[in-house]
């Protein structure tokens, strides 16, 4: 296909992992091997669900507080989240959903499958969600979660990070990926980090930020996300 | 210009955020899409989501979206009242297995002005996958359609049978169909790049 004829921009591979990567052993056996088939972009791909505010919670956008028992507060450094969701041509994308997911500030999930020896936090459950607003900006409030240890190598410990899933304008423009923090010491071990393309990594860490920052209250940090969006203007090709 | 941010995988947690087992933060999503208000012809679909060695993938994630029975994506909020949004979430279960509760979509314009064979687009999300994967659901039985489909027409044809759900002896109203995912192998699935 013509590629000046697309109405969106294509997924980048130059900024994405590959299904493939050995070093994160997982992938071996789960990701596909064949090619992917290359198809034209249709009105499936072209178009995407529309959620309202009205289904979030009060409380979604506060994961200290949104599965504290009564008067409780979730344990750790409290933080805020900030950012701007925006295409690659920096276009606001407005009124879409956030979901979050993170480990406790000891580093430990809220799930059967979590076996880590660290306490569970019976004010944090872990999830929460957000909207967009009319500028794309988004901000919720969590702790710090903690790093823990994972199986894939010998004293394999995952960076801090939360998991973000992101909806664009479109399906094709979903986005499900991790958000990091500044200057982990334990970034050149991670397999699931170094899968992506050096040059895209730092697009994974957030800045903190003395602004987001609230004085006696909570450290903050920026993350902004960049979807795949509509094409503003066709371009040529020879 | 900004540049896309990189995937990462959905990890082994992902019921926390997306597919909560807990009452203090229900669920947005789920695999059944469709309200007894909602007109069309009732379907189901179940499959088994396989790894390479054949093994079943018990901590998978599948999306769906899929266009309401007149051939309409639901894409304005509001414009409808009868919950259809077209959208669906499911976990695979300890073996494996999923399951959806849906319409059976209508016929959506292709590329070049014909129509496209109903079909469900599915997006595949796991620990061990790196980045979420697209394919799409056809069911067998619309063989017309799909005989001119234009997205199938792009798939070898020894690998199309990856992307047709399977009618199923049914109880009751409810069309029953069978669609599994091979991750790897001769009957890999065919995933997209869309």
């Amino acid at each position: 296909m013509n590629v000046a004829q697309r109405k969106q921009t294509p997924r980048d591979w130059a900024s994405n992992p590959p299904y493939i990567y050995p070093d994160y052993r997982s992938t071996a056996l789960r990701g596909p091997r064949k090619p992917l088939i290359v198809i034209p972009e249709t009105l499936s791909e072209l178009s995407g669900p529309v959620f309202g505010h009205e289904r979030l919670g009060p409380l979604d956008w506060d994961l200290t507080r949104n599965s504290a028992v009564a008067g409780g507060e979730a344990q750790g450094e409290r933080i805020i989240v900030t950012g701007r969701v925006m295409d690659e041509d920096g276009r606001p994308v407005r009124n879409h959903l956030i979901e979050v997911w993170q480990a406790n500030a000891a580093g430990r999930y809220r799930h059967k499958v979590d076996q880590h020896d660290a306490p569970l936090d019976p004010n944090f459950n872990g999830g929460g969600r957000v909207m967009t607003d009319d500028e794309g900006r988004y901000r919720y409030v969590s702790i710090k979660p903690g790093p823990y240890p994972w199986r894939n190598h010998h004293n394999a410990w995952r960076p801090s990070h939360i998991h973000l899933s992101i909806f664009g304008p479109t399906i094709a423009s979903r986005l499900v990926t991790q958000m990091y923090f500044p200057g982990d010491p334990l970034f050149p071990f991670d397999p699931i980090f170094n899968s992506v393309p050096a040059e895209a990594r730092e697009r994974l860490i957030s800045r903190f930020s003395l602004d987001i920052t609230k004085p006696e209250w909570a450290i903050g940090f920026e993350f902004d996300i960049v979807l795949r969006g509509p094409k503003q203007t066709p371009m040529e090709t020879a | 210009m900004p540049k896309q941010t990189p995937s990462q995988t959905v990890g082994p947690y992902f019921r926390i955020g997306l597919y909560s087992d807990n009452e203090v933060y229900p669920r947005l999503f789920t695999g059944e899409l469709a309200t007894p208000e909602v007109s069309g012809e009732r379907i189901r679909i179940e499959g088994t989501v396989y790894d390479g060695a054949g093994d079943p993938i018990p901590d998978c994630m599948l999306e769906v979206w899929q266009a309401d029975s007149e051939g309409r994506y639901r894409t304005r909020e509001g414009s409808w009242n009868d919950g259809f949004t077209g959208f669906g979430r499911v976990g695979t279960d300890e073996v494996g297995q999923y399951a959806i509760d849906t319409i059976m979509p209508g016929r959506v314009p292709g590329p070049n002005g014909g129509l496209q064979a109903p079909h469900i687009t599915m997006l595949v999300y796991m620990r061990g996958m790196l980045l979420h994967a697209f394919t799409r659901i056809y069911f067998e039985d619309h063989a017309a359609a799909n005989a001119e489909d234009p997205i199938l027409a792009l798939v070898p044809e020894d690998r199309r049978a990856t992307l047709l759900a399977q009618r199923r002896p049914g109880k009751g109203p409810v069309a029953l169909y069978r669609f599994d995912l091979q991750m790897q192998g001769d009957d890999e699935t065919v995933f997209f790049d869309v």
